[in-house]
């Protein structure tokens, strides 16, 4: 089924005919609603007056804390996120009461005139200050292994430094946006363009005093999520839902770009700080990492993020001796939350760079350093600092692949060359792998259901528990099912994701998409087939004798062996003459009354994790990529152009190489923008300055190099994962911590090669003014002022 | 009798709208008439989500699709005009075998993945296809979250190879393609009204000046790409937009031997393949002015009238030694742009003025013998982005290589855009080299007292101010 397949809703979205949630038909009544934003990022609040905002035609009402029926937090883990604060403004923009009304436009204005005074408290925007008053969200973390201590103080070199890195915004091309219909009767149908409809519809009834039966959610589809409506859409469809409950009328709301910008979670921002032991070798004997995450106001999801940068501060590297901390700084800033790599990305960042400081040291080559380190052979060098053994490990073959590839020792003598006759512009290639763990660290969220249902004409409706935002997983659940019941993928209708066909699912997250939840629709189509087959074995007058039986297995799975399901039809592999269509089995399946739906269910095996010791088997396995990149940088103005790009991605064996390419390509370009364009910029009032993209800057085509080459790893089935395929959400985001490294070396080639700097402290993201302030700082050995507090700035307007 | 109505043709279809806001953007109005397929992403003509394409002209006159975005213009703005959406490609009922040839292309490629941005790709894609080059350049001001643009890139090459292959651009009996091959529209006058708003597109600059002396209080709205920013969430209403479009006089580009005179509501896309090859420094800043949606509708005139500090192309101009011609029913004056701009976003425009049009010198500072002249611009991204410094220069030097005529003009680094006066004497007289230049730099990091923003620091801005002054000299001069 290798099919290189577009998105089953290309057509509807080459079209635009493809229905979002804001783009549904409007219905009759429906109501819109608008924020009212606070604007300190910590304050008190002293007064509010919603009085003057009834003098606006098309107001309905005006939304406080007062309105909430149920419990007013929408906390995902713990009930730590107000709704409609009370007493206390957390972040700039925090809405502090919504606007009800006809139409948008009615709603903006009323909120305009909600009068809200405040007394300003002084805000804690960075995660140095959350350090300095120790003001974090929960306890630290700890995995340890080994003696990190002990080893350190006996390393033959030690070097102590940190990094820091800035978050990242999702830039879904869709902003948040909920519908909230109520049926008169105390039930809501809600659309959301979430990633977790399961959770949006506890909190949803949380909010609003009702149990979660009374509330179904639908996501039809998302613009982009990236796991930026993961618990992020939650508190909107909340909103929305009080609104409508308050005044019995279907009630919508989008963010526009400015306020979605302003008022969700981001990527977290990191600090580490280490201190790592070596040899003149290059090879690490121990490593010691504080890791603070920039948690924001609320706790959300911060907890397994943070845990999953410490469960990748390894990356690729066996490490004997180590100890990571982790801990959350709580800022008063939005919420931040979960982004595709959920914490890995923050973790390998510092673990790179500590890598090529080591190598810059001792003058050895950053890549032969790196492969020096690899995880390899069996038992204590193949495991990982919280236990796990690393079953296939592939490290090695996607670093000799891509390598290859990209011809990559060829490539840096040409770059020497180059380098050695210009003096203003200077080029480096750099490589640098991924192994990234999947699985949800929570093992109860590694679970998926399906629902399939098959009617007598012989058309089916597919419904799962995943959600579908762009990563084509609708498609391969789609080629899932049609090539475990052999039919045609005409004969399905993918239904939209909701929680009255798909109870108690997780969220689509994790790079778990295709992985829990084609196993689930599998099992419903293997259920179903179980069910079809005797009537199948009837309608070919297939005999019990007539079927040849299979040492110690039943005479059903006898049965199955012996029917081939393929091309729409059922036939006898003895006998391959007699075939019967799958609609005549249908059809003669509903006569006898034999039931056409079923549901699937899959759960992950073999994993564990002790949250207390730091330990277990997390991850039910690994997927790896390794990336070559090449730079040139220009001394001028720190501006840098990538101009080759060359990946050899491991996918296992692809459901769809189409859209397991399209996955590859763009996680790198979004990992590329959060390396080197995408600065977040806050003022020393707390206020996000970077809310439009105007102001913050995501690639566009422009910075894609012509030559960008994706090789998917051949013969790289995964035992145990649906049809050998592998994760593919996630992983290739870190590819491009290759771009940054590439740029670390081309500011190292401004020094003569004898007087190359030991340690290149880059800010991220390295933006034009942060490669131009480093390589002026290095050039007159003296720190850089831009390397404090790179995304902090100064008003002085 | 009746108010006139607003009237536009959207997807063959002419539409007759009455008491419609004429500031109301387009992409409002395809959203409230539930026309979905058209897509916000900002709001601000910075994603490209909202892309349509409008049958304006070409450089020649010929009728050209040319893609903007529907989030900025108002409706006043497409009276009399055709307006291509995504839901005119496709007729209801279609086989997906009837796609456009850019939608086949975009679904073969994998060109979509959430979809969300994917109508403004195919409308960029869809104009470029009627001008027979679809390439990179074609949806520099689309943004995608999704595909790292990859098989957005492969769809336009096989667009470009099934053009290549046919011999012709388009198949035959494509209806866009006949819809092109006919007269082109010229804009009517518009006088149109609804309860609070007024919308005038005079078509002669007399009754402009007549206008502007009735209305000292009206707006003057050229490609509205900064104008519609402000209607766009309409946070602001307009009682009085009057449209600078349809007069002619401010539309036409006059070249003779000495000089280049620039109608100021010309769209810098007709300036970019009209006078390509004219002037360096206007080639290469127009390359990086924001992007081709906004390129088709902002105007000279307009990133000048702004007088914002960052406007790319004052820079140009002010090395260039532009003169404005101004007019008002009190006559006409020629001014130096670089007598234009008095403060932050402050000119010398008196009320009832306008500017007609702008003049570029084409002959050397007389006693020179030759010209180095170009234009540099920095930002966080290199595409489509507003920079941190933009800067020109002109060098014109003598027969012994020294400098005769200086003019070194940036942007972002003050309050205007702005002249390094004191460093362009300095330089007079003295001999084109490195030395020169980097005995100039450090005077350079000095002349201005540039802000920290978000954009850059204030030390960053410093450096460059000098380092793109280096830059300049080493470029040229290998």
């Amino acid at each position: 089924m290798n099919h290189r397949r577009s998105h089953e809703s290309a057509v509807g979205h080459v079209t635009g005919k493809a229905i979002y949630t804001d783009e549904q038909r409007p219905l009759l009544g429906m109501l819109s609603i608008y924020p009212v934003i606070a604007p300190h990022a910590h304050a008190r609040i002293t007064r509010l007056d919603t009085a003057a905002a009834y003098e606006v035609p098309g107001l309905v009402r005006v939304l406080t804390a007062a309105d909430v029926p149920g419990v007013n937090d929408t906390g995902a883990i713990v009930q730590d996120e107000v709704l409609f604060p009370t007493d206390t403004v957390s972040y700039w923009g925090q809405a502090v009461a919504w606007a009800v009304a006809e139409t948008e436009t009615a709603a903006r204005l009323a909120a305009a005139k909600v009068q809200v005074e405040y007394e300003p408290l002084p805000p804690i925007l960075t995660i140095q200050d959350a350090i300095a008053t120790q003001n974090f969200h929960t306890s630290p973390q700890v995995i340890r292994r080994g003696a990190p201590q002990s080893a350190l103080e006996t390393a033959e070199l030690r070097l102590t430094g940190e990094v820091e890195m800035n978050g990242q915004d999702h830039f879904y091309l869709e902003t948040q946006a909920s519908w909230v219909i109520p049926d008169g009767e105390g039930h809501y149908q809600v659309y959301s363009s979430t990633q977790h409809p399961t959770e949006t519809q506890l909190i949803v009834a949380r909010v609003l005093g009702i149990t979660s039966n009374q509330v179904t959610v639908t996501c039809l589809r998302m613009g982009g999520g990236f796991g930026g409506k993961e618990t992020q859409a939650n508190p909107f469809a909340c909103v929305a839902a009080i609104a409508a409950q308050i005044t019995g009328r279907p009630v919508r709301v989008k963010l526009n770009r400015q306020h979605d910008m302003m008022l969700t979670g981001k990527r977290h921002g990191f600090l580490g700080q280490y201190q790592v032991g070596f040899t003149r070798q290059g090879l690490i004997t121990a490593l010691d990492v504080d890791l603070y995450a920039d948690g924001g106001w609320s706790l959300d999801l911060s907890p397994p993020v943070l845990m999953r940068a410490m469960v990748h501060i390894d990356n690729a590297y066996y490490i004997p001796n180590l100890e990571v901390r982790g801990q959350i700084a709580r800022t008063h800033k939005a919420s931040n939350t979960a982004f595709r790599g959920f914490g890995g990305p923050q973790g390998m960042i510092v673990i790179e760079e500590i890598i090529d400081r080591i190598a810059r040291t001792l003058k050895l080559s950053p890549e032969l350093v790196r492969e020096r380190n690899f995880y390899h052979g069996s038992g204590e060098t193949n495991t990982t600092h919280y236990g796990q053994e690393i079953a296939d490990n592939r490290i090695q073959r996607v670093w000799q692949e891509a390598q290859m590839n990209a011809q990559f020792l060829e490539r840096k003598l040409a770059i020497a060359q180059f380098n050695s006759t210009h003096a203003y512009q200077k080029r480096a290639i750099a490589i640098t792998p991924v192994k990234f763990g999947i699985s949800f660290n929570k093992i109860q969220y590694n679970q998926a259901g399906a629902l399939l249902l098959i009617y007598t004409d012989g058309s089916i409706q597919l419904n799962h528990g995943g959600t579908e935002m762009g990563q084509g997983l609708h498609t391969k659940m789609l080629q899932v099912a049609a090539r475990t019941l052999g039919v045609s993928l005409s004969r399905f209708r993918m239904m939209p994701t909701s929680t009255d066909k798909v109870p108690n699912t997780s969220a689509t997250a994790a790079s778990s998409g295709s992985d829990l939840n084609g196993q689930a629709v599998k099992d419903a189509c293997e259920t179903i087939k179980a069910r079809l087959a005797p009537i199948a074995a009837q309608l070919l007058l297939l005999l019990p004798d007539e079927i040849p039986q299979i040492n110690g297995k039943s005479s059903e799975a006898d049965l199955l062996q012996e029917l081939i399901f393929a091309e729409d039809t059922i036939r006898s592999r003895t006998y391959p003459d007699r075939q019967v269509s799958f609609e005549a089995v249908v059809k003669q399946a509903y006569c006898d009354r034999i039931s056409l739906s079923a549901t699937g269910y899959y759960r992950t095996p073999n994993l564990s994790w002790n949250p207390e010791t730091g330990k277990g088997n997390p991850f039910y396995y690994f997927a790896y990529g390794a990336a070559v990149s090449e730079v040139e940088v220009d001394g001028f103005t720190g501006t840098f152009k990538l101009r080759q790009v060359d990946i050899v991605h491991d996918v296992g064996e692809s459901l769809n190489p189409l859209i397991d390419q399209g996955q590859v390509e763009g996680g790198f370009v979004q990992g590329m923008g959060w390396l080197t364009m995408e600065e977040l910029v806050w003022d020393n009032q707390g206020r996000l300055r970077t809310d439009a993209p105007s102001t913050y800057k995501i690639p566009t085509i422009s910075e894609i190099p012509e030559h960008f080459q994706v090789h998917l790893l051949e013969r790289a089935s995964q035992p145990g994962v649906i049809y050998g395929s592998k994760a593919v959400g996630e992983p290739p985001f870190m590819l491009a911590m290759s771009v940054r490294e590439a740029i670390r070396g081309a500011i190292a080639a401004f020094s003569p090669p004898s007087l190359e700097p030991d340690h290149i402290p880059l800010p991220s993201p390295a933006t034009p003014e942060a490669i131009l302030m480093t390589l002026e700082a290095l050039q007159q050995n003296a720190s850089s002022e831009v390397l404090v507090k790179p995304w902090l700035i100064i008003e002085n307007r | 009798m009746p108010p006139t109505p607003l009237t536009f043709t959207l997807n063959g279809q002419t539409l007759y709208l009455q008491d419609v806001s004429p500031s109301m953007t387009l992409l409002r109005y395809l959203q409230q008439s539930d026309r979905t397929g058209t897509k916000e992403g900002c709001g601000d003509g910075d994603c490209g989500a909202c892309t349509v394409a409008i049958l304006g002209q070409d450089a020649n006159g010929n009728p050209q699709y040319q893609a903007m975005n529907s989030c900025l213009i108002p409706l006043g703005a497409i009276a009399g005009r055709h307006i291509v959406t995504v839901e005119g490609l496709t007729v209801e009922g279609l086989a997906e075998s009837e796609l456009h040839p850019v939608q086949a292309a975009m679904v073969a490629t994998g060109g979509s993945q959430c979809g969300y941005c994917t109508p403004g790709f195919i409308m960029s894609l869809f104009a470029a296809y009627y001008e027979g080059k679809v390439d990179d350049l074609s949806v520099e001001g689309n943004l995608c979250r999704c595909t790292g643009y990859l098989p957005i890139r492969r769809a336009a090459q096989a667009v470009m190879q099934e053009q290549a292959a046919r011999g012709s651009i388009a198949a035959p009996g494509d209806r866009f393609a006949t819809a092109l091959s006919q007269a082109p529209v010229s804009l009517p006058p518009l006088d149109y009204r609804s309860v609070t708003q007024q919308f005038y597109r005079p078509t002669h600059l007399q009754i402009l000046l007549e206008l502007l002396q009735q209305h000292p209080q009206a707006t003057l709205l050229a490609g509205g790409t900064d104008l519609g920013l402000d209607m766009s969430h309409d946070r602001r209403s307009f009682p009085l937009l009057i449209s600078l479009e349809a007069i002619p006089e401010l539309q036409a580009i006059e070249q003779t031997d000495t000089q280049v005179e620039i109608g100021a509501a010309v769209p810098l896309s007709r300036i970019e393949t009209q006078l390509h090859g004219l002037f360096p420094a206007l080639d290469e800043m127009l390359h990086w002015f924001a992007a081709r949606q906004v390129r088709n509708r902002a105007t000279l005139g307009g990133n000048i009238g702004t007088a914002s500090p960052i406007g790319d192309l004052p820079p140009v101009l002010l090395a260039l030694d532009a003169t404005l011609q101004l007019a008002s029913l009190q006559g006409t004056r020629r001014v130096a742009i670089a007598d234009f701009f008095t403060g932050y976003r402050q000119t010398i425009l008196q009320p009832g003025e306008v500017i007609v049009s702008i003049q570029i010198p084409q002959t050397l500072f007389p006693g020179a013998v030759r010209r180095i002249s170009n234009s540099y611009k920095v930002g966080k991204r290199g595409t489509d982005d507003i920079s941190i410094v933009a800067a020109a220069f002109t060098i014109d030097l003598d027969e012994g290589d020294r400098i005769h005529h200086a003019r070194l003009a940036y942007g972002g680094v003050a309050a205007t855009p702005i002249r390094a006066i004191a460093v362009e004497n300095w330089l007079l007289g003295k001999p084109w080299s490195l030395d020169t230049v980097q005995q100039a730099k450090p005077l350079l990091q000095e002349v201005f007292t540039p802000l920290t923003d978000l954009r850059g620091s204030a030390a960053y801005r410093k450096r460059l101010v000098a380092n793109l002054f280096e830059k300049f000299f080493v470029e040229e001069s290998s």
